[in-house]
């Protein structure tokens, strides 16, 4: 029986005679979802095949760049599918991933029956979809889509076609879906914690969480104001960005990075929040230092609105500017780096085990450090001007966004599923994925550092001979990343939502801790309708 | 029990299985390095390297403080990384169950927390510090010796030698027509792949020499890695940057900003002489311009004016209209179209002010013998037989609307 799919595998909704309403079934149960488990599972699924989705333009990129000169793609569609592929993998794939994580584990983590806005998830869910459909069916409108890259930077937005105003309102769709996400995650962690489940007792997942709930409150209106400004340069005559007016190009980029630079924290505090509860529940010892973890997270989301600018050293900004602009960025990685220490320090004397979650976990804290380090050098202005807009900082940020966010997904994925679905992963099969996608990840983007190194600037569709054997490589290690994610949804994925597989006992991993572990697996489809009594370190149920 | 027998067994045989497809992997990859090795490619001098793994040599100042920054930063990250994960690889293999690690207690100490926030700001601070002097210097663009304008256009750039020894050279700077069709071909060759420019910037060794970037329609970025220099040019607006280069050499380097379709088609090339050379260059380029100035009032021959617009056409509009005119897509196409065979006055008019809110860029930096030999030639090319003429006079009356 499928535990996810089916809500009889539960104890289902109608055995509670106290339920006033009716319980709909069918398509009506996922249209009309008000359950944080369902719209997170759709959340899920959505992320996933825009993963797909995102990743099919990347391998089109990847085969373009296989070889120097034009074998598959025009330029043009290269350029669509560069744009898209940002855009897809931003705003479908791993901003979605995080929120379906949110809808499921953060009642269960503090103990609360559901979110606080039932209705409201439903909504912010299913706009998504029309916004999907919009991003992606632009690829089939008059010019094709969008292909002024996924910053959309003016005034090169003004010479698009109907796509981009389509891409746009898929944005604002998108926007909107967040903020009303984080709305209701705000409100969930503030106002519905069990009794006893004070601020400073919560799971870290809930606490980056809540930080990226501002965060996200904070600028995605910003990233609306500035593709408003866009979408009126382009059709109502005003020029907030258009040279030819009087307006200023350089504007836009602040405005867009003004959002840009909070967004990828938006992207990566999530999955600190999943690293810093795997890492204890395989190393059988709390978290080190959870009180820093917190003033860590905070003082990054913090300084995230002070640093936008170092995307932009190239612009010609004046001295001080650089200088205040790289001096903040550095300081990003105190904050980090503390955070990397205390994972360390929790694993240190511990009694590990590695199980796939752990193995992610560790995966992410090595590899998301080495984006780390790049980070640290691309802020420094001097060597930026080498670096910027080259393969240096594509490698940059997918070491961060891939190894980081999407690590961390897969690590929460291989955690929690178990309590989803009711049935454990294989662990071999888990070990697959993880080894293939480590080795495929640095296979792709790896040698990008040396192609960005020498020079070689991104979007291009086409690029010197001395470049080829680099691209080649990472080009092969592209299509192996792609099937070793075909081969986790398939060998993973659908036999646990088909219910295949060993039974999960309630608490799967020895060393785990939290509320979640305390309703049976899979979790039923209403947990914790009344309260629970909670003992004094707020992890485990008492009455 | 059987379990864990089965895994094993499964592991086993799935391994072997692992095995033989790497091994076949790997021939594949043998065999495509094979094929790539036949075609054959050197190091560029001044541009970049085969399998390149570091920054380009760097020929000015700047360009040997950022190597050595770069440099200094890597090697403090990858002694940081060895000290961190040196430490989590110790405890990954001590301190797991399976050898009977038993697990502590601890879980807070403000003193350490204190340490690795105070270390790593002190670490960060310092090298912000080393790169603060010549954050500074790069900005400095005072007291040059030559001034140069370099303007981005979709999709080449255009050099003026505004002050300096040189002032009034201007002149545009485009992508070789051979390497565009090569790209197009889908088999390049050469080590000057899409870095091969119709006129080079030339510029006197030892001198500091100012670039002013713009742009005329979005926004480029004027890129020459050895020489430590990368500004983007924006519409609308004036930025500098400097360099002085110390080695005479050719340098390389690519349009850095996003930009449109022919992003990657718009190198830069700029040829640093000895001062001798410099001069004479100057000399001899003063002279060609005043030769090829034209009297914008002078009557043309047809024949005459299609040759002169086949040049043109070569090296400003054969990139997006095709050589054969028979472009296609967002693109129109020249051949057989009814604006070139029966509108001259819409044609003339698209040409100076541009078309499809600048994917078809104005041409207004062209002279008025150059559009009326492009657009002359496009009506008498191809299958567009027209036998008609446009008269450079026509050129300054339809500017003037």
């Amino acid at each position: 029986m499928s535990a996810v799919l089916d809500p009889h595998g539960h104890a289902s909704p109608s055995d509670h005679d106290d339920h006033a309403h009716g319980q709909p079934y069918g398509w009506r149960r996922w249209l009309y979802a008000t359950n944080h488990k369902d719209i997170g599972t759709m959340y899920l699924l959505f992320s996933f095949s825009m993963l797909m989705v995102g990743g099919v333009l990347a391998l089109g990129i990847r085969a373009e760049l296989f070889q120097p000169g034009l074998q598959f793609v025009k330029p043009d569609l290269f350029n669509q599918l560069t744009t898209m592929h940002g855009l897809i993998m931003v705003f479908g794939a791993i901003m979605p991933a995080f929120v379906g994580f949110a809808n499921w584990m953060i009642p269960l983590q503090i103990g609360a029956a559901d979110m606080a806005f039932a209705r409201m998830n439903n909504l912010s869910f299913w706009l998504l979809i029309p916004a999907a459909l919009m991003l992606v069916g632009s690829f089939f409108m008059p010019g094709g889509a969008p292909a002024a890259g996924w910053t959309m930077y003016a005034p090169l937005t003004l010479q698009m076609g109907p796509s981009m105003d389509v891409a746009i309102f898929a944005l604002h769709i998108m926007g909107a879906s967040s903020i009303m996400g984080s709305i209701n995650i705000i409100v969930t962690i503030l106002n519905m914690r069990a009794p006893g489940m004070t601020l400073m007792k919560m799971p870290l997942f809930c606490w980056t969480w809540l930080i990226t709930a501002y965060l996200l409150i904070a600028v995605m209106p910003v990233l609306a104001g500035a593709i408003t400004m866009t979408l009126t340069d382009r059709h109502f005559g005003t020029s907030f960005f258009n040279p030819a007016g009087g307006g200023d190009p350089v504007m836009y980029q602040h405005i867009f990075w003004f959002f840009g630079h909070p967004e990828v924290y938006i992207m990566i505090l999530p999955a600190f929040g999943i690293i810093s509860a795997i890492i204890p529940a395989f190393a059988r010892k709390r978290l080190f230092g959870y009180t820093s973890m917190v003033y860590a997270t905070s003082s990054i989301a913090i300084l995230s609105f002070i640093v936008w600018a170092h995307h932009m050293y190239t612009t010609g900004m004046p001295v001080t500017g650089q200088l205040f602009f790289m001096y903040a960025t550095m300081l990003i990685a105190v904050p980090t780096g503390v955070k990397i220490f205390n994972w360390i320090a929790t694993m240190w004397r511990g009694s590990m085990t590695f199980e796939t979650p752990m193995l992610w976990a560790v995966g992410f804290i090595f590899v998301f450090t080495l984006g780390g380090f790049t980070g640290l050098i691309l802020a420094m202005a001097p060597i930026d001007i080498q670096l910027q807009d080259t393969y240096y900082v594509v490698a940059h940020f997918h070491y961060v966004l891939v190894a980081g966010s999407l690590f961390g997904i897969f690590a929460g994925y291989y955690y929690w599923a178990p309590k989803w679905t009711g049935v454990m992963y294989s662990e071999f099969r888990g070990k697959v994925h993880f080894w293939g996608t480590l080795f495929f990840f640095n296979l792709t983007f790896f040698p990008m550092h040396f192609l960005g190194l020498a020079g070689m600037p991104r979007r291009y569709a086409d690029y010197p001979m001395q470049f080829a054997d680099f691209n080649m490589v990472a080009s092969i290690g592209a299509f192996g990343f792609g099937f070793i994610q075909v081969y986790f949804f398939l060998a993973v994925v659908v036999p646990m939502m088909r219910g295949k597989g060993e039974p999960a006992p309630q608490k799967p991993w020895e060393g785990a801790e939290g509320l979640e572990w305390e309703v049976p697996s899979p979790a039923p489809w209403h947990t914790f309708e009344t309260p629970p009594k909670l003992d004094s370190s707020a992890t485990r149920v008492v009455g | 029990m059987t379990y864990s027998n089965r895994v094993t067994t499964m592991m086993t045989t799935t391994l072997s299985r692992f095995a033989q497809r790497c091994a076949q992997a790997t021939l594949t990859l043998g065999a495509l390095a094979a094929t790539h090795a036949a075609m054959a490619v050197n190091d560029l001098p001044g541009g970049p390297a085969v399998n390149q793994l570091n920054l380009h040599p760097p020929v000015t100042r700047i360009g040997v403080e950022q190597h050595f920054l770069h440099n200094f930063m890597l090697v403090v990250c990858i002694a940081i990384f060895v000290a961190v994960f040196g430490v989590m690889f110790y405890s990954i293999l001590k301190h797991r169950k399976s050898v009977g690690h038993k697990a502590a207690n601890f879980h807070e100490s403000v003193s350490v927390e204190i340490a690795w926030t105070v270390i790593p700001f002190i670490i960060v601070i310092a090298m912000g510090a080393m790169a603060t002097r010549t954050v500074v210097a790069m900005k400095d663009t005072t007291n040059a010796d030559l001034t140069i304008k370099a303007t981005g256009y979709q999709w080449k750039w255009g050099y003026d030698y505004i002050k300096g020894e040189g002032e009034g050279i201007g002149f545009l700077s485009a992508l070789d027509v051979s390497h565009r069709l090569m790209s197009d071909s889908g088999k390049p060759a050469g080590d000057n792949y899409l870095l091969k420019v119709d006129n080079p910037m030339v510029v006197p060794v030892d001198r500091k020499v100012r670039i002013i970037t713009t742009a005329n329609d979005v926004i480029h970025a004027w890129m020459v890695p050895s020489l430590g220099v990368k500004q983007d040019a924006i519409p609308g607006f004036v930025r500098d940057t400097w360099f002085r280069a110390e080695k005479i050499g050719d340098y390389y380097g690519q349009c850095a900003e996003l930009c449109g379709k022919e992003h990657a088609y718009m190198p830069i090339h700029v040829r640093v002489v000895s001062q001798a050379d410099y001069a004479s260059w100057v000399d001899g380029k003063k002279k060609e311009m005043a030769a090829a100035a034209d009297d914008p009032g002078k009557e043309w021959e047809l024949a005459a004016l299609v040759a002169r617009g086949e040049k043109v056409y070569n090296a400003n509009c054969a990139a997006c209209h095709r050589p054969d005119g028979k472009s296609t897509g967002p693109i129109k196409a020249l051949d057989g179209s009814a604006v070139v065979l029966n509108d001259p006055a819409g044609q003339v008019k698209i040409l100076l002010n541009g078309a499809n809110n600048g994917a078809m860029p104005a041409w207004r930096t062209l002279s008025d013998t150059e559009i009326a030999a492009v657009v002359t030639y496009t009506k008498n090319s191809w299958s567009n037989k027209t036998g008609k003429l446009v008269q450079p006079a026509e050129i300054v009356a339809a500017r003037k609307q």
